[in-house]
């Protein structure tokens, strides 16, 4: 039986079904995942980008993906410098403050800031606190043997607070979860590249999201159920500039924003909560596939790009003009969370690309907390009318 | 030359700043003459191969931080920023930005252009950093990644199942640099040629942490960040030479002297400080008098540790197994380094009865966000556990305009006096 922690949404319309992902994934008291400890669950937290989430799934556990949240940092401020990122700073807020009841933490040393994240976490929290080092060397021969080792490591800390080990057989079944919520999302997003006067970005987004607070059954019920409807919408097209957004891989930009950005533009493409997407392909999970291995391969071999990844096989601006012919963008959005080292840098990376390519594109910064939108819609129609009307 | 007595004093600081001129104008030599070299980085530089392959190495950190003791990083950090890099991002990257955009011209002389680039995951703005050669050049580019502590406290040694594992990753890693260095400079791997360099590190290491375990002495025999950033200089960039090897043989020649007649590196220490962080280049000097006007000495530092590649520790490689022992002395040293930034509380841990500390200043820098994330947390653990001041500071290690002197000095101030009190109150 699949775990309700949204409620009874079966008979919701498309617009009450996405104004209850607009909420639940805007409210900083994340009740879903109160919800499951209510009913006695456990919950591993893992910060962005990416987790593989089977595992903790298999062991009975709610993975959760920790993305920092629209809330004051009122503790967490006196952990940390000036100088940072957001979501480092309200995640930790979202843990001292108790809004995010945490059995395990997990971070990746995905940039110099969030590298810190577990030392900081192991030093405030009672429950275990991990460092998990996904290859930083993909193009390795040794990569794919290290990282099943590793999540063999990590299997040993989410069965030690599960209190049961993981087969293989129970491995299998939660990657083929995972795998049919991957291809929902592909679906999801082949309508905003398709046919995006039918989903918006921050619709889209809303629905997404949900993925990180919810058992990844209900989320796959609730994406079949959305999709449905989505289709069946009576919407026209408009005479919109297509665009990618990139810069959302780790620090979420609001919803308003997004909807800003949604009232000029179709979003045809982005890489918001991309660690949800990340594996681009099935991860294979026949009986006699080494399901580990497997999980590992297909993190090395068959996945997307970010900027806190180097692969010698993804050169970062050649993936981005990809992801713009892929969705057949006109322009794309080049944004960074403020403070985002990695992010920043890419952006001079992608602009010099871009320029080299005849691309137009706008380039932004933002912030989890930022509240005025006026002065970048305003920013946006310009770019925009500068490009249909050239 | 005969060193006696007193003539010892202060030898390291003038033979350490020969050494450095001579290795820039080494480096000089090899960009004039359009020759490869390798850029490299202070934590997990793998010097002792690239030797092995003649290979000139670059630290573009040290380029870097010289751009800022010599007050020109600004010229630098224009020129990165006018091409489109954010203020925001580690001025260490600008500046080598500006510098490759000048064609390597440094206050120290012309800079070769990176044929190769090998860097580790110790920080992530490295791998970064790489992308930016590797996009401008094409240079080829090696991540030696070296996975580090998984969890407070648990540091597993050679011959632990979990150390073994990563120890055979890295020895994967170390294998495939092999054959890319190869095809780089055009000539087969001696492994002898790496045994020598491995002996040199070896000599160079045992001598280090000696010098750094002489600073226990009273008063302290050396200032352990601004001297220290000078032993630091010698032991990234000639790391593995004969030269490199005899200059730590006799700093700890001149630090035992000092250590046993009572020569301090202040003629009256008053306050034993360790520092935690990265220097503030911008002013380095000013900034350390801030502290010794007051008798302040720094005796301990974490950049000290994490900034040595591993020297710190004293790691001595086995020279029957060179490749396995290389990968072993990268992984205990880079996770030294990274705990030393990460775990920072529990470094000072044990410094606080071995070097009789008065009191800890944390320096936070903009620019660094590996070092200085955590910073502000590890103090509020550490007072938890000690009754021993502290001050946080925050300001950069190259951008000047985020170093405000009359905001630090007016801070630093008020810490002595509340030292002063602590003691009064300690003594009452």
């Amino acid at each position: 039986m699949v775990a309700r922690l949204l409620g009874d949404w079966d008979a919701l319309s498309l617009d009450d079904l996405l104004g209850l992902a607009r909420d639940t994934v805007e409210d900083p008291d994340l009740p879903t995942v109160g919800r499951w400890r209510d009913q006695g669950g456990k919950v591993v937290g893992h910060f962005q980008v990416y987790f593989p989430e089977e595992i903790a799934h298999a062991a009975g556990l709610l993975p959760v993906k920790v993305r920092g949240a629209q809330v004051e940092s009122r503790q967490a401020d006196a952990r940390f410098g000036s100088y940072l990122c957001s979501i480092i700073k309200t995640s930790l807020e979202l843990a001292l403050s108790g809004r995010l009841q945490l059995d395990l933490f997990v971070s990746h040393p995905i940039c110099d800031a969030a590298r810190n994240l577990a030392a900081i976490w192991g030093r405030n929290f009672t429950y275990g606190s991990r460092i998990l080092y996904l290859p930083q060397n993909p193009n390795s021969t040794g990569s794919a043997a290290y990282l099943r080792d590793e999540y063999q490591r990590l299997r040993g800390d989410v069965e030690e607070v599960a209190g049961r080990t993981i087969t293989d057989a129970a491995l299998r079944e939660s990657i083929a979860v995972f795998n049919e919520n991957r291809r929902l999302i592909r679906w999801l997003y082949g309508i905003r590249r398709d046919t995006p006067w039918l989903l918006s970005v921050d619709e889209s987004y809303a629905l997404l999201a949900l993925g990180g607070i919810i058992t990844r059954e209900e989320h796959n019920a609730l994406l079949h159920r959305a999709i449905g409807l989505i289709e069946t919408r009576s919407a026209e097209p408009r005479d919109l500039l297509r665009v990618v957004f990139e810069g959302g891989f780790c620090e979420q930009p609001p919803l308003e924003l997004l909807r800003t950005i949604a009232s000029s533009c179709y979003v045809v493409d982005d890489d918001l909560l991309i660690g949800l997407r990340y594996l681009l392909e099935d991860v294979p999970s026949g009986r006699d596939d080494d399901p580990w291995l497997a999980l590992a391969r297909t993190y090395l071999d068959a996945s997307t790009y970010t900027p806190v990844q180097h692969d010698l096989r993804k050169p970062k601006e050649r993936m981005l003009l990809e992801r713009i012919r892929g969705s057949r963008a006109q322009a794309a959005i080049v944004s960074a969370a403020k403070m985002c080292e990695p992010g920043l840098d890419e952006q001079v990376a992608y602009s010099r690309a871009l320029d080299a390519e005849g691309l137009s594109y706008f380039v932004t910064e933002f912030e989890e907390r930022m509240t005025g939108y006026d002065h970048l819609q305003i920013q946006l129609e310009t770019f925009i009318e500068n490009v249909m009307f050239a | 030359m005969v060193h006696n007595g007193d003539a010892l004093v202060g030898r390291g600081l003038e033979d350490g700043a020969a050494l450095f001129r001579q290795w820039f104008a080494s480096l000089d030599a090899v960009a004039r003459r359009g020759e490869p070299a390798a850029y490299v980085f202070v934590m997990g530089s793998v010097a002792e191969l690239l030797r092995s392959f003649d290979l000139p190495v670059v630290f573009p950190e040290i380029n870097s931080l010289q751009t800022a003791v010599r007050h020109v990083a600004h010229e630098y950090l224009d020129d990165a920023e006018d091409y489109g890099y954010s203020p925001d991002i580690c001025a260490y990257v600008k500046a080598d930005v500006g510098l490759q955009m000048r064609g390597g011209v440094h206050p120290a002389g012309r800079v070769p252009k990176p044929a190769l680039a090998v860097l580790t995951n110790a920080c992530n703005t490295y791998i970064k950093w790489a992308e930016i050669w590797e996009r401008m050049y094409g240079t080829p580019v090696v991540t030696i990644d070296v996975p580090g502590t998984r969890r407070a406290g648990l540091t597993p040694w050679p011959g632990d199942p979990d150390f073994e594992r990563d120890r055979a990753y890295v020895v994967r890693q170390l294998t495939e640099l092999i054959t890319v260095c190869e095809r780089v400079t055009g000539r087969k791997f001696d492994v002898d040629r790496l045994r020598e360099n491995l002996r040199g590190a070896n000599d160079l290491t045992a001598s280090f942490k000696k010098v750094l375990d002489l600073n226990r002495s009273r008063p302290a025999p050396f200032n352990a960040v601004t001297d220290g950033t000078i032993y630091l200089g010698v032991a990234n960039g000639l790391r593995g030479t004969p030269e490199a090897a005899k200059y730590f043989a006799d700093l700890h020649e001149e630090m035992a002297h000092k250590a046993a007649n009572r020569i301090g590196t202040l003629n009256e220490e008053r306050y034993r400080l360790a520092f935690v962080g990265v220097p503030c280049y911008p002013i380095f000097r000013r900034f350390n008098e801030m502290f010794s006007e007051w008798g302040g000495t720094f005796v301990s530092s974490t950049y000290l540790w994490f900034a040595s590649g591993g020297a710190a520790l004293g790691w001595q490689y086995e020279l029957q197994d060179p490749i396995a022992s290389l990968a072993a002395g990268l992984l205990v040293g880079v996770r030294q380094a990274m705990d030393n930034m990460f775990f920072a509380d529990t470094a000072l841990d044990q410094m606080v009865d071995g070097f009789g500390l008065d009191g800890v200043v944390f320096h936070s820098v903009k620019s660094c966000r590996t070092v200085s994330t955590g910073l502000a947390d590890a103090r509020r653990s550490f007072s938890t556990r000690h009754d021993i001041p502290s001050l946080f500071l925050e300001s950069d290690m190259m951008d000047r305009r985020v170093v405000s002197e009359a905001q630090l000095k007016n801070r630093v101030d008020a810490f002595f006096e509340g030292l002063a009190t602590h003691r009064a109150g300690r003594a009452s």
